[in-house]
């Protein structure tokens, strides 16, 4: 039991790895958002609220921001993963407990508070509330990385399940 | 296994993130000016009508540099890591903003007809 939860815990460390870094190649198109990433690796804290419960996703998702923080980031940039991490955490643990949306849903709610976390902290640093004027783009990436995080997310917890069931 | 609920909160956030682009987009008004502004205190302010070339020089020896061309405020270069306000799109309506947020400068669009209504009312 309890290897399989550090085999679980390796996989999703390795797996926000990759994603983070494929985030680094990926640009938001338009328009370009300060300080602002799409959040793909909240795939992997989505894995770990579905298979491996509140607690041990946020363990994952503080793993991940430090790990890939001091391998791709900036300072700077630590801050803005840590609001939109955290933020995205709570509300996908609040919403996952209603058990009003799916998986699916729940990974909206992780896409656009992810998002607006990090327009905060861009509001913060600059000190201008007109920055607010990007949050409608923001709701609609939120959506859709949402979406497509959450479609993702779907076909691995039910692997890690499948993994952990043997 | 995706539920109704999940379809219903894609559409919500979608309208209404459109209906806040639509809202912005008609009432939105053209500025005449533009602030600097650096660390969040004001810097400087540019009417738009006066075509230049401006570099912000910061003391950690950071820089951007924005020109006004046909009413217009682009960022062309920056020392910037990130280019997020190089590739940003050139401005000219009220409130809008390029912003660099790793050298804390904000270029931002004032002075159109409300701030004119507000001085009225004033
Ligand atoms: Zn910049």
């Amino acid at each position: 039991m309890k290897t399989k939860k550090i085999a679980t815990y390796g996989l999703l460390v390795a797996l926000a790895f990759i994603l983070s870094y494929v985030e680094t190649l990926v640009t938001i198109p338009f328009p370009p958002v300060p300080g602002m990433k799409l959040g793909l690796a909240n795939l992997v804290v989505l894995a770990a609220l579905y298979t491996m419960g509140g607690k041990e996703s946020l363990v994952l998702s503080v793993l991940r921001i430090v790990l890939v923080g001091f391998t791709f980031g900036h300072p700077s940039t630590m801050l803005f993963s840590i609001a939109g991490g955290l933020l995205s955490w709570i509300l996908m643990l609040l919403f996952m407990k209603t058990k009003w949306f799916s998986l699916v849903g729940v990974s909206i709610v992780g896409g656009i508070s992810h998002n607006i976390g990090q327009i905060l902290v861009a509001i913060y640093i600059v000190d201008n509330i007109n920055i607010a004027y990007y949050l409608p783009y923001l709701l609609i990436t939120g959506a859709v990385t949402g979406t497509l995080i959450g479609i993702l997310g779907a076909m691995i917890v039910k692997r890690i399940k499948n993994v952990q069931n043997t | 296994m995706i539920k109704k609920n999940d379809l219903i909160l894609i559409g919500a956030v979608i309208i209404l993130g459109l209906g806040i682009i639509f809202f912005i987009n008609v009432t939105k008004t053209e500025g005449s000016k533009v602030l600097i502004t650096i660390d969040g205190k004001e810097y400087d302010t540019f009417p738009l009508d006066e075509d230049t070339t401006f570099t912000v020089e910061l003391d950690n020896g950071e820089y951007n540099t924005f020109v006004i061309k046909d009413g217009q405020v682009d960022m062309t270069e920056a020392s910037c890591p990130d280019k997020v306000c190089v590739r940003h799109k050139e401005i000219h309506y009220n409130n809008e903003t390029i912003v660099c947020l790793p050298n804390n400068v904000v270029l931002q669009i004032i002075g159109g007809e409300e701030d004119e209504i507000d001085a009225i009312a004033k």
